[in-house]
């Protein structure tokens, strides 16, 4: 493979961010050509890694590996699987309609979508790495522009607090399974962060049982699980448009994922000690994220905490060990992340025009906003996992890995599927049904084309997958494989 | 035409159709319609085609395709039709444009309105269709959102109902809420028992759980303490409570006033002509060869609640003033019949007397579409001249509506059993095939029967009959040909089957000696 | 180590030296020849012409990886003098570049000749193989610091911070010179080399005594690299000194100081130290690192903030001597030469700032990503660096530290110093959020950043961006450095 394309995908917004932070202040649109013309070329390059992977071979595909620093081992190495390459097609999507839904950012668009880009690369670095340093520089680099974009760009009443909490939160979780990652680096002996030859060394039972809670637990911090939640549902809200849909859409399946690459792959029988915990608390994440949503009265928050729900299917299924679980939990990354990024888009959109998110105050608009009305249905029965759409495809096989564990656990996760229901459809009703007041009858128009335009990729997206979920399914399932090999016949 | 690809097609093309009608400019209502009408007398032509291709000698299904959908779960896109589900492809297919054409009355967002209908087809022929559980459920589920927003957005404009404290919204938005959550709701149980299936045979292949469900010694991957007559009863009773949520069975039917009531007459139409099917539907295809033990063993119960759905469901219909609403509880009252047959069936399974019972049940799910179908029409009809459903607000209209009077009398026989028509064939033979198996349900459904009797011949006679109220005299036309060419196709088919109903019987028949 | 007799390739070994003290006396005497208008390029002459000493000593005085003592045992040459005595003078040019339009300093020649005078003291430091030729290095770095300090004589509070640092560092010199002594009288020898050959044939030598001397030996350089409980002047005298003053004293000095540590204990003192020195080291280090984090949060004045951010940074370091290895050590080195850069770069914005706006406040800071806006991103990476944050050095710098403390099996101290991290991300973020979110009434008035400045803070940001992504070299150059001790 001679053309370094996955180096192209994670270092194509860092150094179109650079250039853009060279544009003077004035010159807004050419920023945002700039912007949209780099997000543009990721997302075709990752679409054609995705649709290029080999199936037939398996294993890591793409592959670039240079010696960074053969004294300590650290080397720059990235790769694709069917598990990431989900993932970084998921990640240059959200760019994408990200860049397209900030269109209309007037204040300091050249830092906003710097910013926005070093986020981006951090998150395609963290996604391909497979060398254990090289995750860690990249994952880094993905936490510190939140608080800037965040606390700049947010909204006004909590932005503050919520960047600062955010940011602290993930500090923390990261740092933490960092020094699980000396420690797994040390006593291997093997003087290398190359994760795949680390994932051969079968460290002790006694080392892997002490050091999994650190390394997983860090990581899925990011990921929202309960009890380290909190800072999700704040951060979402105060997020400007495209960054809630990063944040919700692709940063906490960095979380999630990582937890899996660098925690349940590198130590399997920790991951085996361990996994009735992460079951408890992914149970937890999923029905009472979802009973928590139901009273929400600010539209984004219930939004907020249906993303913990979701998320706590994505570990319920990690902690199940099994092939269908897996495999569910990687296409829900997935289908969960675009969903996300849909609802997103959708609540700014509503909220730039009416200037409220209260549920009680909205209503009437599929009248100006057909489209949003229709993308938001869409997206809300994906969050329900109605058959034919992505959430289904996605939620069903962590079911089936979730009975083959405990059954009783499938059970209960099962009932926030019906309180995710009764909320969507309140929500529907409420706010795009209904009667509509006069003051927003005035003052609000429809969206502009370049919504459309990402509110449209979105949903083909979510209906592509649930209506053919082969166009997914065989290249998670191949990255699964490889995951179980790990675990010795488990 | 490909023979193989015939059922792919009946399933696809309303969908195809409704895809194109995204691009048609919403303003055009008459292109709209006449576009929706046509496309859904594609899937009616074919399957009349799949109708007479179809080899009645042969068991087992027919037409069968298999593509890949869902592998890495073992799950595939698997289509196939029988004798029964012939039939309701048959009913589905037909309802539809009947529905459309019916529909040509509703002015506001046509062009939603269509692509819903069109969108609900495809479900239902889907759920019909499918030999692969994970399939089935994709379809039954998919089948609730278009039928949602018919209700919601299209469903009568008066009345209000209270949600929870103080939440109060309009009548339609509360009827589809409900109908939502319950069937989701009941779907829950059979979602989770699917999965169980999934995972415990590592198929979810029709064909080969036929085979390996019934006789399965342990429960392969899952952990489960409890015994496994426990769990295939628990996962029974999870499918039937879906499947009666659907029919509707007592006590499971409380959506279905309101949903039947507040939906749209065309909506009205297909919620009974063909949704309520899916439930009887299910029971058929799965439950009774799924579970042949346990079905056997609750037949009982199953028959208990199928007359109590047939008396309660009678009474009810009887005390309304709402005409909309008594035909609403009709369908309970008819529904009923459905089940008594299966319960028979379930319960002496291979009988002959079971064959005649099911053969019973198939046939008034097929009429009792057509009738339902018929009434809720009539009742539509009256609706838009008068403005009101309250019997008591009618009176003696024949002489002023001849024709609709006409109408409406032959398709309340129908619905109430008269010889010579197709509802009396279906019910003859039920009670026939579930009269030696369960004497004292099937006696007391005839409690049951008497007063269906009763209601109907109320509704007319409130309707239709008496003196005239002169506040009508002039202010209500007649029925025209648009709403006559609704009907037409359901009368010539419902004396057809009540005269000689042979044609379809030994379509129903092959598949009912080969059920279970 | 025996001592090697002379020969003329030993000048080499002090060629920094040398060429710096002709340096200075070439500044000197072009402050009293020059008119006071062109007294403003003596800061050009001065960077330039350390920029040159650099290039020089690169070329032609780079020590071989075999050590020798030479100069009758004073000098050490070495790898890790040698890499210590760049830093050194790449950190005086780039303070003299932020000292050239600082208005009380950049035209005064004595300042530079000071500057100067102090570089060879440290260089000295670094690479002393004496006793007695340390502690003279000792006093010539600190002396003219103290004089620096408090070089703005009309100024109350830099007076104060000079005099405070004068008494605090006298007195803290004095004790070491007593350590010295105490060491000298119980081996009989001032050469560094030697004394640890003769502890290492009798090691009959009572224990107390030599950890008393020792202790009393590392009074004097905690003293130098503020480390608690001997850090009380940082604060004051960083806030009242002039601010490039105080950014070199943050930096080069404080390098130096570790410098010798690093030297001192590794050669005089490793055979008795492996039993409980990495537990004491980690106690310093833990007080030191959570003091600083914990008393920043508290900070208005940019300065002070800055100053227990170098507090704790100081505790950052130490973390990695727990580690007795090469990569604890190596760790250190790379750590003193990110840091140097970061810490420069912070000191230069808050030069570059007050320069205009006469604040030092943290709030006067309001609105200066609209005003600078070229200003506002150089601030976020010196401060995102010493968060320890990627690509940037810092981040790098951090790791490698708290490697070192887990391969030593010191995981508690690894979780002390992340946690610590935690604190010390936030008070930068929120001079960052200060910086970029609050607006002021000055908004409009761009700020004017000169020539000097802008190089100067151009080279430092691209150098801690180096640092942090191609991390090989340094990471090498530093491994260099430390093997010399082993």
């Amino acid at each position: 493979m001679d053309f370094p394309v996955l180096s192209v995908i994670v270092f194509t917004p860092i150094v179109a961010g650079l250039l853009i932070l060279l544009f003077p202040a004035e010159r807004k649109n050419e920023v945002r050509v700039t912007a949209l013309a780099a997000a543009a070329f990721a997302l075709i390059l990752s679409v054609w890694v995705y649709f290029s992977y080999d199936l037939a071979a398996g294993g890591y595909q793409f592959v670039e590996n240079y010696n960074w620093l053969p004294a300590l081992g650290i080397s720059y190495i990235v790769g694709v699987d069917g598990m990431n390459a989900p993932l970084v097609l998921l990640t240059g999507v959200v760019m994408l309609t990200g860049v397209l839904i900030s269109w209309g950012i007037d204040d300091r668009p050249r830092e906003f979508f710097a910013f926005l880009f070093i986020l981006a690369s951090g998150v395609f670095g963290v996604f391909v790495a497979q060398d254990l340093f090289m995750l860690f520089f990249f994952y880094e680099i993905a936490v510190f522009p939140m608080y800037l974009l965040i606390s700049i760009w947010g909204w006004v009443k909590t932005r503050e607090y919520a960047a600062m909490k955010l940011t602290l939160y993930l500090f923390i979780g990261s740092v933490i399974s960092l020094v699980g990652a000396l420690a797994m680096y040390f006593n291997s002996g093997l003087n290398t962060f190359n994760m795949l030859e680390l994932a051969r060394v079968g460290f002790s039972k006694d080392f892997q049982v002490f050091w999994f809670p650190f390394v997983f637990f860090g990581f899925a911090i990011l990921g929202g699980i309960f009890p380290f939640h909190n800072w999700s549902p704040d951060g979402h809200v105060a997020a400007p448009t495209a960054v809630s849909m990063f944040h919700a859409g692709v940063l906490m399946k960095l979380g999630a994922f990582a937890a899996l690459r660098v925690g349940i792959m590198l130590l399997p029988e920790g991951a085996q000690t361990w996994k009735w915990l992460i079951m408890g608390l992914a149970t937890v994440n999923v029905v009472y994220g979802a009973f928590i949503a139901m009273v929400q009265t600010d539209f984004k928050y219930v939004i907020g905490f249906s993303s913990v729900s979701h998320m706590g299917l994505v570990m319920l299924g990690f902690s199940t060990l099994t092939r269908d679980g897996l495999l569910g939990a990687g296409i829900q990354m997935f289908s969960h992340g675009v969903m996300t990024a849909l609802f997103f888009a959708v609540v700014g959109m509503v909220y730039d025009r009416a200037h409220t998110r209260e549920i009680n105050e909205l209503g009437g608009f599929s009248k100006k906003m057909p489209w949003v009305a229709v993308a938001f249905i869409i997206g809300g029965l994906v969050s329900m996992g109605m058959p034919g759409l992505s959430g289904f495809v996605a939620e069903f096989p962590i079911f089936m890995g979730v009975w083959q564990v405990q059954p009783i656990v499938a059970i209960i996760a099962a009932i926030s599927i019906v309180i995710t229901a009764s909320y969507i459809i309140k929500i529907i009703g409420k706010v795009f049904f209904g009667p509509l007041s006069d003051e927003f009858e005035h003052h609000i128009g429809d969206v502009t084309a370049l919504d459309k335009v990402a509110l449209v990729t979105l949903c083909v997206i979510l209906i592509t997958l649930g209506v053919y979920p082969m166009v997914m399914s065989p290249l998670v399932a191949s990255g699964v494989q490889s995951i179980l090999s790990l675990f010795g016949g488990a | 035409m490909n023979e193989t690809n015939l059922l792919a097609l009946i399933l696809f093309s309303p969908a195809l159709v409704a895809a194109v009608m995204l691009f048609l400019p919403r303003e055009e209502k008459t292109l709209l319609r006449w576009a929706a009408l046509l496309g859904s007398l594609v899937p009616l032509g074919l399957s009349v085609v799949l109708w007479f291709q179809f080899d009645k000698a042969q068991a087992g299904f027919q037409f069968q395709v298999q593509y890949a959908w869902y592998e890495a779960l073992n799950s595939t896109f698997h289509l196939g039709v029988d004798g029964l589900s012939l039939t309701m492809v048959l009913l589905t297919t037909l309802l539809t444009p009947i529905s459309i054409l019916a529909s040509f009355s509703i002015t506001d967002r046509v062009k939603p309105y269509m692509i819903l209908f069109l969108l609900l087809e495809t479900g239902m022929l889907g759920v019909f269709l499918a030999l692969d559980l994970l399939l089935f459920f994709v379809f039954w589920e998919i089948g609730l959102v278009p039928m949602y927003f018919l209700i919601n957005q299209w469903g009568s404009e008066k009345g209000e109902r209270e949600i929870t404290k103080g939440w109060i919204v309009p009548a339609r938005t509360y009827a589809s809420f409900k109908f939502m959550i319950y069937t989701m709701a009941g779907s829950l149980g059979l979602l989770l028992a699917i999965q169980m299936i999934g995972v415990a045979s590592g198929t979810y292949d029709l064909p080969r759980l036929y085979q390996t469900w019934p006789v399965m010694e342990e429960l392969k991957n899952i952990p489960l303490s409890l015994s496994l007559s426990t769990v295939k009863a628990v996962a029974f009773w999870a499918f039937v409570i879906a499947f009666a949520l659907k029919v509707p069975v007592w006590p499971f039917h409380t959506w279905l006033p309101d949903a039947h009531t507040e939906a749209p007459t065309a909506g009205s139409m297909i919620l009974a002509g063909v949704l309520l099917k899916l439930g009887a539907y299910g029971f058929l295809r799965l439950v009774l060869p799924l579970y042949p033990a346990e079905a056997h063993r609750y037949a009982g119960a199953l028959a208990f609640l199928a007359t109590m759905a047939i008396i309660f469901g009678a009474f009810a219909a009887y005390g309304q003033k709402d005409f909309k609403r008594l035909v609403a509880y009709s369908s309970v009252n008819h529904m009923g019949f459905v089940v008594l047959g299966i319960a028979a069936a379930a319960y002496a399974a291979g009988t002959q007397d079971a064959v005649i019972a099911l053969n019973g049940a198939v046939l008034q799910m097929f009429n009792h579409g057509l009738s339902a179908a018929g009434m809720f029409f009539l009742v539509g009809v009256i609706y838009e001249r008068a403005h009101t459903r309250n019997l008591e607000d009618f009176g003696g209209l024949f002489p002023l509506v001849p024709v609709y009077g006409g109408i409406l009398i032959f398709t309340s026989m129908a619905s109430l059993g008269l010889p010579g028509l197709n509802g009396f064939v279906s019910e003859f033979l039920v009670v026939r095939g579930s009269w030696p198996i369960l004497p004292l349900p099937t006696a007391l459904s005839m409690l049951g029967l008497l007063f269906t009797g009763a209601y109907i011949l109320k509704g007319i006679k409130h309707v239709l009959h008496g003196p005239t109220n002169t506040h009508w005299s002039g202010h209500i036309t007649e029925i025209n040909s648009r709403e006559i060419l609704v009907m037409a196709p359901l009368m010539v088919l419902i004396l057809w089957i009540g005269v000689w109903p042979g044609w379809i019987l030994n379509v129903i028949n092959a598949a009912m000696n080969s059920l279970f | 180590m025996d001592v090697q007799n002379f020969e003329p390739s030993m000048i080499l070994a002090i060629l920094p030296e040398i060429l710096l003290l002709v340096l200075a006396g070439f500044v000197l005497a072009c402050d009293a020849l020059w008119p006071e208008e062109r007294k403003r390029n003596l800061g050009w002459l001065t960077a330039g012409g350390l920029a040159l000493i650099l290039v020089v000593s690169l070329l032609v005085a780079v020590p071989s990886l075999q050590s020798r003592l030479v100069f009758g045992g004073m000098v050490q040459q070495d790898w890790l003098g040698f890499a210590f005595k760049l830093l050194f003078i790449f950190g005086a040019a780039i303070t003299a570049m932020f000292a050239m339009d600082h208005a009380e300093l950049g035209e005064r020649g004595e300042f530079y000749v000071l500057m100067l005078v102090s570089v060879i003291g440290m260089s000295l430091m670094a690479s002393a193989g004496d006793i007695v030729m340390l502690y003279l290095a000792v006093e010539t770095t600190s002396i003219p610091l103290y004089i620096l300090a408090g070089f703005m004589r009309k100024d109350v509070k830099s007076t104060e911070s000079g005099f405070k640092y004068l008494l605090f560092g006298a007195l803290t010199s004095t004790v070491m010179l007593y350590g010295f002594s105490l060491l000298f009288g119980l081996t009989g020898s001032t050469s560094l080399y030697g004394i640890e050959a003769l502890l290492a044939k009798t090691g009959l030598l009572p224990v107390t005594m030599l950890v008393g001397s020792l202790m009393l030996i590392l009074v004097g350089f905690s003293f130098k690299v503020s480390a608690v409980p001997f850090h009380f002047w940082a604060p004051d005298v960083y806030e009242g000194a002039p601010t490039p003053v105080a950014g070199f004293l943050s930096t080069a000095s404080k390098a130096a100081g570790f410098a010798v540590l690093l030297r001192v204990l590794f050669v005089v003192f490793t055979p008795y130290a492996l039993d409980y020195w990495p537990a004491v080291l980690a106690a310093l280090a833990v007080v030191t690192m959570t003091l600083g984090n914990l008393v920043a949060l508290t900070q208005k004045n940019i300065k002070r903030l800055l100053a227990y951010s170098s507090i704790a940074h100081a505790g950052y370091i130490l973390i990695g001597f727990v580690s007795w290895s090469i990569l604890g050590m190596t760790s250190v080195v790379f750590y003193l030469i990110a840091y140097l850069m970061t810490n420069l770069a912070a000191f230069g914005v808050v030069t570059a700032v007050s320069r205009v706006t006469g604040k030092d406040e943290i709030a006067s800071y309001a609105g200066l990503s609209r005003r600078s806006p070229t200003l506002a991103l150089v601030i976020m990476v010196a401060f995102l660096s010493l968060a320890g944050m990627p690509p940037l050095g810092g981040f790098i710098a951090k790791i490698f530290v708290f490697a070192a403390a887990v391969q030593a099996g010191y995981i508690w101290l690894a979780f002390i110093g992340v946690i610590n991290s935690i604190f010390g991300l936030y008070y930068y973020l929120t001079v960052l959020k200060v910086v970029y979110l609050y607006r002021s009434e000055d908004d409009n008035q761009p700020l004017p950043v000169s020539r000097p400045y802008a190089i100067a803070l151009g080279i430092l940001s691209f150098g801690i961006i180096l640092i942090g992504t191609l991390f090989a070299p340094w990471y090498t150059w530093a491994t260099a450095a430390v093997t010399s001790l082993f």
